[in-house]
This record gives structure tokens, C-alpha cells and sequence, in this order.
């Protein structure tokens, strides 16, 4: 199939630098309910771009991949998150502990050097493969850079899973993942989701804040 | 017809569309916000009633002062002739690449910004200190989105790189896209829309083209409106000229081809036109120090663009 290939890249190219593009937009984006919303959109993207992986590797449990994405990144976790909001009844502006510019230059940095790392590792598969590699990677670090600069728990959370975002990328960019893989990553996400929902009640609790630097300073971390 | 008569209409078509733009970009948010609206031709009006007032100079105003609104809109007027619009390849298109209409927009404004100063009133100073600011966020954002098309065309020459995003070179670029945002971004900026600045407004603290503008009157004001607006169009032809060059005449002009470049190049402006107040309806303006960030994102945007490209060609 000559043919199909060179579009069927082109397709997988531009929805994998979609889900790239909604984590730098985390990184922009200074309101909560902002970031829930484009959290939902990234799995979205995330889904299709899943959907389409089946469709031009003809595998057909990546759709079930995509479907999870779909059921509970896209519509169950974003709709859970906003009503954690709601009930705890916190400040919705975000905090950040670097300034947005300055984090943005960090995320093009590690946007290089995920391509920098990826591109001599695997000369050996597809250019396709190659991409999505460098790209998950991309979003992977996105995360935990989120994770770093954001102060609020919520958006921490959103931020780990972003993170998972880039690692099922990587997983259905790949040749032969097994579902288990995806599965098991899917279902370990869910159960740390609902550990983080009672966790913020309890976080709540005691210390009437979502910010986590005010729990540093409670435990004698900073000043 | 051949090359110089149609540059001379595509001179001429500019100069006599840039109202119209902005009375339709006018119309359509005055319609989205439930008012009517003033007419299509209302710019028209405007810039005729401007022609016919007497200038009023400040005592201590130079010739500076005097002779700037004619150097701006000279300087954009030229920059508009070298974008290919309804049709390729034309005479001055050879005149100059991307660079230059790059560089002669920062002529312009850099002519604009020691014009506001030259009376020496505040708002004057504070509008140039704004527009410099602006300006030196939005142009490495430019010049980078420039880069990038040189180096997936290998050419900076407009007439080029309309041929080869016709010549289905390119297929779905991401790089296109990253880029093509990136310089919708710029482009907001550097035209004092909504989430940048408001061209309707005469409020102090917001104002920052106005701003500049404010002890202009008579004909000097009429040239920088109209070179205000014919940036307008020099924008969205530029966009169009590199990211959507479709229905554009290319090689020997036919009356037919001619025909069919005018129709879609007006179908283009009219499209950006509508988009562009459908954005600054549902968005609100942001503080002047957000801008660094806006800015910033668009740089972003073209910097990944630049670096998808290798990716995507590398190795």
C-alpha cells in the first residue's frame, strides 16, 4: 500500500503535534476550568489519534485503546475533576511558581531534547514510529514540567495525566504493544484518580487550601 | 494584458479594497454584538471627510511630524505591491522576498513611533513606548515563521513560495500549520486588534496605536488610517499568499485567469475579514503585559514549527 502510507502519516503526524500543542497550552493557560476543558480536548485528540493508528496498522485492539481514551480521559475524568472544584469550593485562578514565559522556554527545550534523544536511538524503525516516539516523549516531559511549575493539586493531577496522554502516544505509536500494556496503564490511571479525589478532600481538610506550597511550609520546608 | 498593467491594478485594487475590509470587519461585529451598524462605505466617508479638513500642526511640531504619514503610508503601500495577491509573478514581486516587506513594515512603523513622540505630549510617548515593545515581540515571532518557509522552500521570495504550496509540494505540513497560527498571532498584533490592543477605543490607559496617533488631523490623519488599514490587507494577503495560495493566476495572465485570481482573492478577504470579528467578539482584550506572553506564544509556535520540520526531514 504505497499510497496510504504517505497521507496515513501525514494524518498521524498532525493529531500526535495536536496533543503536543494542548500541553503547551496547559503550560499557557492560567485558569482551571480553562485547563479541565483542554485536558478533555487532549484526550479527544488522544483518541483519534489511537483510532487511527488501528486504522493504518490494521491492529484492531488499539481501537479499544482509543475508546478508553475516549469514555473515561475525555468525558469521565475531566467532568469528575470539574465537580471536585465545584464541591471544594476553591480559588479557580492557578498559581505558578515560574513565570509563563520563561516556562514555555523550558518546554521548547525539552521538546528538543526528547527529539535530540529519540531520533539517533531508533534510526533503525519507520520514520512514523520515530515521530510519534519524539513526540510522546515531548509530552511526557510536558507533564512533568506542569507538575513543577503549577502550585494547585488539581492542576498537578492534570498534569500526571498528560503524562499518561504521552505514554499511550508512545504505546500505540509502536508496532505490537500489547493490549495488556495499555490496559493496565489505563486501569492503574483510574485507580490514581480516585486516590487524588480523596486526597484533595482530605488535603482540603486541613489545610484549607489546594496550594501545595502552603503544605511545605507546614512541614518546615520553606520559610 | 501583461505584467506592469496588472501590478498597476493590483496597486490601485488594494489601495481601493483597505476600507472596504475594515467597514465589513466593522459591520459583521457590530452585527455579532445586535447593533446594526454603520454602512460598508462608512471608511470611505471617513477618510473622504479627513481629505477635505484643514491639518492643525502644534506649535512645536517638525518636519518630522509633517512628513511622516506620507513616509508610512508610502512604505506599506510598497510592501502590499511586493505580496502576491490575485495574481503571481508580477512585476514588483521580484522587488523584494518576505525580508523585505518585513522590513519595510518596521521602516513604517519605526517612522510612526518617532512621529508620536515628536510633540512631546504623554500619550504620544506612551503609545510609541507600546508600539516598540509590541514590535520587538512580534517581529522575531515573524522572522522565525520566515525561516521556517525558507528553509522548507528553500527560498524567501513570495512568488516562490506561492508556486510551490501550489505546486503540491507540500502535502498536510505540521510545520504549516504550527506556522500558519504563529503568524495569525503576529499578524493580530501587529494590526492593534482586540486581544492585543482596540482599535475603537479612545480610553487612555489601553490605547496604544490611538495613542500615537492622537495629535494627527486633517489629511495627515486620513494617509494613516488608510495605511492602517491597507496593513490589513497587506497581512491578510500575506497569509493567504503563502499558507493559501489557491485560485491565484500564475505564468501568463488570461482575462479568464484573471478573473478567477480576483474573484477567490476577494473570497479570501472576505473569509479572514469575518473570522477575524468573530475572534475579537468572543475575546477580550488582555493587559499590556500579557502581550509579552501572547507574543511569546507566537515565537513558540514558530520556533516548534521550525523544529517539526527537521523532524519530519531529518535524518
Amino acid at each position: 500500500m504505497p499510497i496510504r502510507v504517505p497521507a496515513g502519516y501525514d494524518v498521524a503526524h498532525l493529531l500526535d503535534t495536536g496533543v503536543l500543542i494542548l500541553s503547551f497550552a496547559f503550560l499557557y493557560h492560567r485558569r482551571l476550568f480553562g485547563i479541565l476543558k483542554l485536558y478533555s480536548v487532549q484526550a479527544l485528540l488522544l483518541a483519534a489519534a489511537a483510532a487511527w493508528q488501528a486504522y493504518i496498522q490494521e491492529a484492531p485492539h488499539l481501537y479499544i485503546t482509543a475508546a478508553i481514551a475516549l469514555f473515561f480521559k475525555a468525558i469521565t475524568i475531566p467532568i469528575a475533576l470539574h465537580r471536585i472544584v465545584l464541591r471544594l469550593k476553591i480559588h479557580r485562578s492557578v498559581e505558578t511558581v515560574i513565570n509563563i514565559g520563561p516556562t514555555l522556554l523550558v518546554a521548547v527545550a525539552l521538546v528538543g531534547l526528547s527529539i535530540w534523544l529519540v531520533l539517533p536511538m531508533t534510526t533503525s524503525s519507520g520514520a512514523l514510529t520515530r515521530e510519534s516516539l519524539a513526540i510522546a516523549l515531548s509530552t511526557v516531559l510536558l507533564g512533568l514540567l506542569m507538575m513543577i511549575t503549577r502550585r494547585n493539586a488539581v492542576i498537578q493531577v492534570v498534569g500526571f495525566m498528560s503524562m499518561e496522554n504521552g505514554l499511550i502516544l508512545a504505546a500505540v505509536g509502536v508496532k505490537g504493544m500489547p493490549l495488556v500494556v495499555e490496559l493496565s496503564a489505563a486501569f492503574s490511571v483510574m485507580v490514581a484518580f480516585i486516590i487524588f479525589g480523596i486526597f484533595f478532600f482530605h488535603i482540603r481538610e486541613r489545610f484549607d487550601t489546594l496550594d501545595v506550597h502552603d503544605m511545605e511550609r507546614f512541614r518546615g520546608e520553606s520559610r | 494584458m501583461s505584467g506592469p498593467p496588472l501590478e498597476i491594478l493590483q496597486l490601485l485594487l488594494l489601495v481601493a479594497l483597505a476600507p472596504l475590509l475594515t467597514g465589513f470587519v466593522r459591520k459583521v461585529k457590530a452585527r455579532m454584538l445586535g447593533k446594526i451598524g454603520p454602512g460598508l462605505l462608512q471608511p470611505y466617508r471617513d477618510l473622504a471627510r479627513l481629505l477635505r479638513k484643514d491639518v492643525v500642526l502644534a506649535p512645536n511640531a517638525s518636519w518630522l511630524f509633517r512628513s511622516s504619514p506620507y513616509l508610512i503610508f508610502a512604505a506599506i503601500w510598497f510592501a502590499a505591491a511586493i505580496v502576491p495577491t490575485f495574481a503571481n509573478g508580477l512585476v514588483l514581486s521580484r522587488a523584494g522576498d518576505l525580508i523585505a516587506v518585513v522590513a519595510l513594515l518596521g521602516t513604517a512603523r519605526f517612522v510612526l513611533a518617532l512621529a508620536g513622540m515628536d510633540v512631546g505630549t504623554s500619550f504620544g510617548g506612551i503609545g510609541s513606548s507600546r508600539e516598540m515593545m509590541i514590535a520587538s515581540l512580534a517581529e522575531p515571532a515573524m522572522m522565525m515563521v520566515t525561516f521556517m518557509v525558507a528553509l522548507l522552500i528553500q527560498s524567501t521570495s513570495l512568488a516562490h513560495i506561492a508556486a510551490f504550496v501550489l505546486s503540491q509540494g507540500v502535502g498536510i505540513r505540521v510545520s504549516l500549520g504550527l506556522g500558519l497560527a504563529s503568524l495569525a498571532m503576529v499578524a493580530i498584533a501587529e494590526n492593534a486588534r482586540i486581544p492585543v490592543d482596540n482599535p475603537a477605543t479612545h480610553l487612555e490607559l489601553t490605547m496604544v496605536h490611538e495613542a500615537m496617533v492622537l495629535e494627527y488631523s486633517g489629511r495627515h490623519l486620513a494617509l494613516i488610517e488608510a495605511a492602517a488599514m491597507l496593513k490589513l490587507v497587506l497581512y491578510v494577503s500575506l497569509i493567504a499568499s503563502i499558507f493559501a495560495p489557491w485560485g491565484m493566476v500564475m505564468g501568463t495572465p488570461d482575462p479568464r485567469g484573471v478573473a478567477i485570481g480576483l474573484a477567490s482573492y476577494i473570497g479570501k478577504l472576505a473569509v479572514a475579514g469575518f473570522l477575524l470579528a468573530v475572534f475579537e467578539t468572543v475575546i477580550a482584550k488582555m493587559r499590556v503585559f500579557r502581550v509579552a506572553e501572547f507574543l511569546g506564544a507566537a515565537l513558540l509556535l514558530a520556533v516548534l514549527a521550525a523544529i517539526f520540520l527537521y523532524v519530519s526531514q531529518g535524518v
